[in-house]
């Protein structure tokens, strides 16, 4: 630890992580290094990919963008914490169905992101979530896959 | 259709089964070299050349190492040294940047070169120190432009991998002096950048006087021999592991000097070090596709027969590897031309390495060669596809040999059925709805059957599993899937008795994941191998004890003095033009293809989609930018070089027509990676031509080449 690090209270997916770290340290960085939580990807650290995409109080949020200090308090959604009691989410079934991913490196901010659009009720028609999605790059191009699975778990969900 | 084994087919082969590693992958479970838990680990932070040509005159390292937590600064001074090694693809220690060995030197022979390392006890701290270490360097005016200087210079290039690239076949002048249409145009191509989203990562741990690498690569058994070399180990003291890498596309076939770099921090340090590079660093230090420029001369005559074709190619290379794009050697082969001439030169600039990038060669290749039959069918009036249909190659003009298995013409048909061709009115601008004018376009895909030699070994593990291990990839591929049903219809189990383990170099031997070659690599040898564990264990592994092993290789399976072998396929393409704002929306793709036999539709359908789509963003979009005075990268970053995002991707249809290739290997599989790029720019170009009556023969179709 540096002379300069500060004490954080960070909640992620409902434990409690008391941590010490830099004030500069980007809430991506905390997840993956300090918790040792690796689902959340870095693709860019730059918010242009989407890959680090998490949900912070139910939002989704570009984890590289933000630092960890100004979430002290807030309840921080990552991949891990998406599936309950053994029981993979609706979305990541559905991503599995519909082979919404090739190599995998942006899909759990895929995703992430895509409970953030369900949970905003923008994922609408398959027009509106190409939009909606369109902040999360798929170099595999996976795109038309990930547009059918979302499609499934929203009509689902109406 | 044959298959392996004999008894009743009760497997999944050729369903389109889940990925069995899509579990972990939709959980943030499975392992990219990133995402390495070693205790005590370093983080390696890379610092970059900020001139193209010169030499590092002084290196401040006061400011960095002040930073708290900062344990060492690796530059050309303090670097442990290695044992230099060539760029020859032919050895297997090739190393691609084998022009200049990683912080060896003080030379600078590109903009972005990796100069120095800083290694911090945290990422933040190594971050820090990074940008407080202050280098001078003594700078030399750059060649960087091909102008009339840098042509005066240029080098034939004779072969890419062993294939001839100067071909002459025929009598090329005879054939354009009788020829009664002529189609003499340049295409070109930009630099483009590979952009896997995961940038290059590695883990590296030396005990003792061996070395551990976890690394984001495309052929762990390549890293493992190179690292040996560097090193000057023995390859048994190398382990180099990559379970699951974030996308590659060429830019992880060979070792860059990353991996070579953390390797180095590692010995210097005692520790384990993390090295990850930035986006910004992934532009210039692991390869990109070079700018090509292409001259293309085609002879017709009036009944759409091609009579002659001239491709005169130029690409640019670097100082410090010299990878070439071999754009003509699509055009060998694609169409019974009698008459041919094929030159390749290059020209070597002060720029970062080019490496492979999807389809080297046939993706830029295809783009030429398509664009210039479609101004051929236009100047004479001939439906695009009946021109191809008319100049189908039979048999391979190049070598003479009958193909393999080839069934292009029912691409087209099937294509053109599905896409609804017929409704295209063949005059340019003839298309329209509202304010949009609408293009139809198309191109005819295709990439070389490749195969290398693999190793595959099963074991039967308790409780009736068994494990198959070979180091292979699986890059987003499918290979983990399709490996896990080979093995489990041969063997006569569920998938879920099955384990696949690949990507670590201790398993037997496979070739790079490049030259779409895996599964022709790895599945005919993994079949057997089965194959022989199911008679070891007398027919039935329902009982069978742990410990049996079998292991296989892969034979001469294709003789490659009797057959050609490739693939084909053909990309129709719908445009929408908005004149008013030079705007190109691509509305919708229809792929068909002639792969050989398909093991798993839902992943070989996927990967083709993907190949489409970065073919899109080769059509409209990508572009990498250099400084023309410094060579800066001036789009480092995704928010400057524009990749296709979700909304810029219409629906995709994708088929194969499936013909088990037997004479390739005994599953009758070819491949799938790369062939799904190819054409597609070309279709586009077509497209948008038909649309708007404007030929664009200069990539990325940006709207300021339409104003």
């Amino acid at each position: 630890m540096t002379e300069d690090g500060v004490r954080v209270s960070l909640r992620i997916n409902g434990a409690q992580h008391e941590v010490d770290l830099v004030p500069e340290t980007t809430l991506l960085d905390a997840v993956r290094n300090v918790a040792g939580l690796t689902g959340t990807k870095k693709g860019c650290d730059r918010g242009q990919c989407g890959a680090c995409t998490v949900l912070v109080d139910g939002r989704r949020v570009l984890s590289c963008l933000t630092l960890a200090v100004m979430h002290a308090g807030a309840e921080v959604t990552t991949i891990e914490g998406l599936a309950s009691g053994g029981e993979l989410h609706p979305l990541q079934q559905a991503f599995i169905e519909h082979d919404a991913f090739q190599c995998g490196y942006c899909t759990s901010g895929q995703i992430m992101s895509a409970a953030g659009l369900l949970a905003e009720g923008g994922a609408l028609d398959a027009a509106a979530i190409r939009e909606g999605m369109s902040g999360n790059i798929c170099r595999c191009g996976a795109y038309p896959n990930i547009v059918d699975a979302i499609v499934a778990v929203a009509e689902r969900g109406r | 259709m044959t298959t392996t084994t004999e008894r009743p087919r009760v497997g999944t082969i050729g369903l389109p089964v889940d990925r069995v590693d899509g579990p972990l992958k939709v959980t943030g479970a499975a392992t990219y070299a990133a995402d390495t838990k070693v205790e005590h680990a370093l983080y390696a932070v890379m610092v970059q050349s900020t001139i193209s040509r010169g030499r590092i005159r002084e290196i401040d390292e006061r400011a960095a190492r002040a930073v708290a937590g900062v344990v060492e600064v690796l530059t050309y001074k303090n670097a442990p040294r290695i044992t230099p090694t060539g760029i020859d693809f032919a050895v297997p220690t090739v190393f691609v940047e084998g022009g200049l060995m990683p912080l060896q030197t003080d030379d600078v022979r590109y903009w972005g070169q990796h100069v120095a390392a800083v290694i911090a006890t945290t990422f933040e701290a190594a971050r820090t120190a990074a940008a407080r270490l202050a280098i001078a360097y003594d700078a030399h005016e750059p060649e960087l432009a091909l102008d009339d200087r840098a042509r005066a210079r240029m080098q034939r290039v004779e072969a890419f991998f062993g294939r001839p690239l100067n071909v002459e076949r025929g009598d090329v002048d005879a054939a354009f002096a009788s020829a009664t249409t002529i189609v003499d145009a340049t295409y070109t191509t930009p630099a483009e950048t590979h952009n896997a989203l995961e940038p290059s990562a590695t883990v590296a741990i030396w005990h003792g006087d061996g070395l551990t690498v976890y690394d984001s690569t495309q052929w762990v058994k390549g890293a493992q021999l190179t690292l040996a070399h560097f090193f000057d180990l023995a390859p048994a003291r190398v382990r180099v592991i990559s379970p699951f890498m974030g996308g590659g596309f060429g830019s992880k076939g060979w070792l860059w000097p990353n991996t070579v770099i953390a390797s180095m921090a590692a010995k210097a340090t005692n520790k384990p070090v993390k090295l990850v590079i930035d986006r910004a660093q992934f532009f210039t230090t692991n390869g990109h596709r070079p700018q090509t420029e292409q001259r293309l001369r085609v002879a017709a005559s009036a009944d759409g027969t091609l009579t002659g074709l001239t491709q005169d190619v130029l690409t640019r290379t670097g100082r410090a590897g010299d990878f070439q794009e071999p754009c003509g050697l699509v055009s060998k082969s694609l169409y019974a031309i009698p008459n041919l001439r094929l030159t390749h030169h290059t020209v070597a600039l002060d720029i970062p390495t080019p490496t492979a990038m999807r389809a080297p060669g046939e993706a830029p290749g295809t783009f030429a060669l398509e664009s210039a039959l479609d101004e051929v069918a236009a100047a004479l009036q001939i439906d695009p596809v009946e021109l191809r249909v008319r100049n189908h190659a039979d048999v391979d003009p190049d070598s003479g040999l009958p193909w393999s298995s080839k069934h292009l013409l029912e691409c087209y048909s099937e294509g053109a059925r599905r896409f609804g061709w017929a409704e295209r009115t063949p005059a340019p601008r003839s298309m329209r709805d509202g304010n949009e004018l609408i293009g139809y376009g198309m191109a005819t895909a295709t990439y070389p059957a490749l195969a290398s030699g693999a190793e595959v070994r099963v074991v039967t593990l308790d409780g009736g599993r068994v494990r198959v291990e070979c180091a292979t990839h699986d890059l987003g591929t499918g290979m983990y899937t399709i490996a896990t049903q080979v093995a489990a219809e041969v063997l006569g189990l569920p998938l879920d008795r099955v384990e696949v383990l690949i990507g670590d170099s201790r398993y037997p031997r496979a070739p790079v994941a490049g030259g779409s070659q895996s599964t022709a690599s790895v599945i005919p040898p993994l079949a057997r191998a089965c194959e022989d564990l199911r008679k070891l264990a007398g027919g039935s592994l329902e009982h069978a004890p742990a410990g049996l092993e079998a292991v296989a290789a892969s034979g001469s399976d294709h003789d490659k003095a009797t057959f050609a072998y490739a693939s084909f396929g053909a990309h129709f393409c719908e445009v929408r033009y908005d004149e008013d704002l030079a705007r190109v929306r691509v509305t919708r793709v229809t792929g068909v293809y002639d792969c050989g036999r398909i093991l798993n539709p839902k992943t070989a359908r996927s990967q083709m989609a993907g190949g489409i789509i970065m073919g899109l963003g080769m059509a409209l979009m990508e572009e990498t930018l250099r400084d023309p005075r410094s060579g800066a990268v001036t789009n480092n970053s995704l928010a400057d070089y524009h990749v296709p995002v979700n909304a810029d991707i219409p629906p995709i249809d994708v088929a194969f027509v499936e013909y088990p290739d037997l004479r390739f290997n005994a599953l009758g599989v070819r491949g799938v990676g790369e062939i799904g790029i190819t054409g597609v720019a070309a279709a586009v170009a077509n497209a948008v031509y038909h649309a708007s009556g404007r030929r664009v023969r200069d990539l990325p179709i940006l709207p300021e080449r339409l104003l």
